[in-house]
């Protein structure tokens, strides 16, 4: 199921604004890659290159490869809507669809795939939510509107609803920086358990949380204000954390800057 | 800004001797002439729409109260004749008719250049067309009242026929008199032609207003652009569509200049909507104002009444919509 | 937002690597200009078909050159790419057609106007009454009707100006409670009415109290259909201003009334005239109300107060109905003189609201 992706020499532009350069990095399979940096320094614009979300901004556009187990997301004959759909995102905010049930939310991505019977909707729904740790809270109410959760379980259902349509790549852009520190616990729990299945890359401006669930981290910074951002280093985790290879790193890392 | 008393003004600090402000009784005293003023237009307005209904339907009363015929189902308009006979049965057909077809026409299409605008025009385009539809959403009515009846009308009369031939076993497009396409029909494309600007850019508004994060939410999912589009742009956008094309109801129901220049009037009532024929309220008054006497304008007055009304209802219902949407969304805000 | 504006740059790629024969992310696809190739399939298509069944109206050949684009579309991207694909590209063309189709009448009609109101508009036109002009002759001028016009308008606007930017400051800076309420949806319930009702209304007046027909009272039906407009948009830009100006400038000690006239005000002027002059410009253009109200004149008449005049949109109204010739060609040298009224009244004050705006979003 999940897949390693290898980057190579990726360049994001917001029109003439170069957003980032020259980034080349591996993610394994079945880990939790971390992104840490300041803010502004690219690592969302980054992620956003890994499912091809970049381009949907106006002006948005990327050079450079990101290759999907040996198949470029970049190639001129791939389709970024299968990119969207074999790479998966919670973005910082939770966002499910306002007029739709929970059942809905979840069940979406499998309807835009195809003709599903109730009963196999029924089964996804089920696991997904039990994937997503929400089983239990909302097993009562899944005709309910989704907005009607509370933000960490939004934030669960936006999961659930990611996770149904079983991508190989789960990306998560800062996905507890709207909730509270108890929401924040039980997705944290839940990118543990994860893993077993997907490749997970998270952005987070907690450190803490970088190190709390990553298996490995990259640092990433501007060079100066103006100038595109940087991946510093990327190394296992705890590494970074305790002995990290470059200086910036380890100023970051200490609260000297940033 | 609490309330409407001087209460709002703070506590006035003790001023410096050299300052040139005024002292502080003036200003109690500017401020209540400036409440009562702005108060006082504010209910002038009220009056002024208490007073359309009053006046309007005093004048409505005095008609129909000498009319012989039946006001809401006589098939004629006679308030000079002895005795003075007349309906709205026929201009409220036409009217709501006219309407239909231009609602019909209108609102998809204009949902559809709204979508062009807000998700599908290269960017560079969609901002110049959206200024051009806002300026084509000026252009007075007279000027589309000559332009149907003296470019349009020529133009329709093939697809008249055509609609006809091949659509004539629909009893509605089977054309069973002979003459220029001066028809309901042809009302209608007008009313949608000048409508159309007005729904689309109340629609493009809205559409604009979806939350970036409820299309991203679709994107990530794998959805195409189309999917995107009815997974969170349309859900959010029902209830403006649904206000605009109200809005765009209303100032078909009440156009008359379009209406008097292209139709060719008569005092029947036919689903053939191809057939040259028919009447609506604005027209009706527009075209039998010169003739009549003060009756016959009284006559006309009544039924200027039935289509304030009728407007009334339709924006009223828009009005609610739009609130309601406002409480929605605020909600998920 | 628009996916057509972004550009994906490629890199080449290195031999081996990717383009494994068994790839889950591609797909056949059609190419990028493949829409144009079908529409001028199409196009030629809605020829042969028309011209072969002998039918003369360019409507038919649209309609049927865009039924067969968008079934052509469908039926190509379902067989080569895929049904989603296939209604992705549905709703991508038939959202071109939309426009494309709004656009033809839109843009006829402004063409229209301009191309045949150039053939008589001149000097002697804009400096002419119709006075001893038969229907039928080539002469005569628009001269009386613009003098009626300004004059109507200018009415309506010093009394619908002052009362609905009165009425906005009234529901934006003092409004709460019912009676704010009321006024905020009758202002509304206003907006809805039809021109021919306001006139029915002052015609309804004027034959209680047996007034005669002047310019006078077709600006007081012209009053009741701008005040809502006024009243809206000076709300909205009321509503722009920060709320902190206002909070510094009570925190000095200055009384509330001074605050809206010397800071609330002033920092929306721009938008507030915007407002007024689209106003200005959507009432000019009303006829209805002059018919029942002004009763028209061929005449010269610059008293407002008395007797009957006439106004750009009656006169198109009256030389339309004129039925000759040269009455058509009056009537649409008229209509190009009120467009570009109107016109330059809209751009005039969308650059105002664009040079004006207030530097806080909301």
């Amino acid at each position: 199921m999940a897949k390693r992706i290898d980057i190579s020499g990726l360049t994001a532009y917001y029109g003439s604004h170069k957003a980032i350069e020259d980034i080349s990095m591996t993610v394994e399979p079945r880990s939790v890659t971390a992104f840490i940096g300041p803010s502004g320094c690219g690592k969302s614009t980054f992620l956003r290159t890994l499912n091809r979300m970049h381009e949907v901004t106006p002006g948005g556009r990327v050079e450079g490869k990101v290759l999907l187990d040996d198949e470029n997301l970049y190639a001129s004959n791939v389709d970024p809507v299968t990119v969207r759909r074999t790479v998966g995102m919670v973005f910082q905010r939770p966002n499910p669809f306002p007029t739709m049930s929970i059942f809905d939310n979840v069940a979406a991505g499998l309807r835009l795939n195809g003709s599903y019977r109730k009963s196999e909707l029924n089964d996804v729904v089920e696991k997904s939510l039990r994937g997503a740790n929400l089983w239990n809270e909302v097993k009562d109410r899944l005709n309910k509107p989704g907005s009607g959760l509370s933000g960490g379980q939004q934030q669960r259902l936006c999961i659930a609803r990611a996770i149904a349509v079983e991508p190989q790549v789960l990306l998560m852009d800062e996905p507890c920086s709207a909730l509270d520190p108890i929401s924040t616990l039980a997705i944290e729990d839940l990118i543990g358990e994860l893993k077993e299945r997907f490749t997970i890359v998270i952005v987070t401006h907690n450190m803490q949380q970088a190190a709390r669930v990553s298996d490995r981290t990259a640092f990433f910074n501007l060079a100066a204000v103006g100038k595109p951002g940087r991946l510093i280093e990327i190394d296992e985790t705890e590494r970074i954390f305790s002995n990290p290879s470059v200086q910036a790193t380890e100023d970051y890392i200490s609260g000297r800057f940033g | 800004m609490a309330s409407t008393t001087p209460i709002d003004t703070p506590p006035a600090p003790p001023a410096p001797p050299d300052r040139k402000e005024r002292p502080q009784p003036t200003g109690r005293v500017g401020d209540k002439v400036f409440v009562g003023l702005s108060r006082g237009s504010g209910i002038l307005l009220l009056v002024i729409m208490a007073s359309i209904a009053v006046f309007l339907s005093y004048r409505a009363a005095i008609a129909i109260s000498k009319d012989e015929g039946n006001f809401l189902t006589t098939f004629d308009w006679n308030p000079a004749g002895d005795p003075p006979v007349f309906g709205i049965a026929v201009l409220l057909f036409g009217t709501v008719v006219s309407s239909i077809i231009a609602m019909v026409i209108a609102v998809p299409i204009a949902v559809g250049i709204a979508l062009f605008i807000s998700h599908y025009a290269p960017r560079k385009l969609a901002a110049p067309i959206a200024y051009v539809v806002d300026l084509l959403a000026a252009v007075p009515s007279i000027v589309y009242g000559i332009w149907g009846a003296l470019v349009l009308v020529p133009y329709l009369e093939g697809l008249n026929l055509w609609l006809d031939q091949f659509f004539g076993w629909t009893y509605i497009f089977e054309k069973t008199e002979v003459g220029v396409a001066r028809s309901l029909f042809t009302v209608g494309v007008l009313l949608a032609i000048m409508i159309l600007p007005i729904v689309t850019s109340v629609s493009r508004e809205v559409f604009l207003q979806v939350p970036k994060m409820n299309e991203e939410a679709a994107l990530a999912l794998g959805a195409t652009r189309w999917e995107v589009i009815r997974l969170s742009v349309l859900p959010f956008g029902r209830s403006g569509i649904i206000s605009a094309s109200m809005l765009g109801l209303g100032r078909a129901l009440g156009e008359t200049m379009a209406v008097a220049t292209v139709l060719s009037p008569s005092f029947i009532i036919s689903l053939h909507v191809l057939n040259p024929g028919g009447g609506t309220f604005a027209q009706n008054i527009a075209a039998k104002f010169g003739e009549a006497d003060e009756f016959g304008r009284d006559a006309l007055i009544a039924s200027g009444l039935v289509l304030f009304v009728l407007t009334l209802l339709v924006n009223g219902a828009a009005r609610l919509i739009i609130a309601r949407r406002k409480e929605y969304s605020g909600a998920n805000a | 937002m628009s996916h057509a504006s972004t550009a994906v740059q490629e890199r080449p790629t290195p031999p081996g690597g990717h383009g494994a024969p068994k790839s889950a992310l591609t797909s056949r696809s059609l190419p990028r200009l493949a829409p144009v190739g079908f529409a001028a399939v199409a196009i030629a298509l809605s020829v042969g078909i028309s011209t072969a069944a002998g039918w003369h109206s360019k409507v038919q050949w649209g309609m049927i050159a865009a039924l067969l684009f968008l079934a052509i579309s469908y039926v190509a991207t379902t067989v080569v790419e895929n049904k989603r694909q296939a209604k992705d590209r549905l709703a991508t063309s038939v959202v071109w057609v939309c426009f494309l189709i709004a656009i033809i009448p839109l843009v006829s009609l402004l063409w229209t106007t301009i191309s045949r109101g150039a053939e008589r508009l001149d000097g002697y036109f804009l400096t002419h009454s119709m006075a001893g002009v038969l229907g039928s002759e080539a002469s005569g001028g628009v001269y009386h009707a613009l003098i009626g016009t300004l004059e109507q308008v200018g009415i309506a606007t010093v009394i619908s100006a002052p009362l609905g930017l009165l009425t906005a400051v009234y529901l934006v800076e003092y409004g709460k409670g019912s009676l704010a309420k009321a006024v905020t949806f009758f202002v509304d319930v206003m907006t809805g009415i039809p021109s021919i009702v306001a006139g029915l209304f002052i015609l309804s007046i004027m034959l209680i109290f047996e007034i005669q027909p002047s310019g006078l009272m077709g600006a007081l039906a012209l009053t009741i259909l701008m005040i809502p407009v006024v009243v809206r948009s000076t709300e909205e830009m009321l509503k722009l201003v920060p709320n902190e100006l206002r909070e510094a400038s009570l925190a000095l000690g200055i009384p509330k009334w001074r605050t809206i006239l010397k800071v609330v005000l002033p920092t929306a002027i721009g938008g507030i005239t915007t407002g007024v002059m689209l106003a200005i410009a959507r009432i000019a253009g009303e006829t209805a109300p002059i018919i029942l109200l002004v009763f028209g004149s061929q005449l010269i008449n610059t008293n407002p107060f008395s007797g009957a005049q006439s106004s750009l949109p009656f006169y198109i109204y009256e030389q339309y109905k004129v039925g000759e010739a040269a009455s058509y060609d009056r009537a649409w040298a008229a209509a190009l003189v009120l467009i570009a009224f109107v016109m330059i009244l809209n751009l005039v004050a969308r650059g105002i609201a664009r040079w004006k705006a207030p530097k806080t979003g909301r």
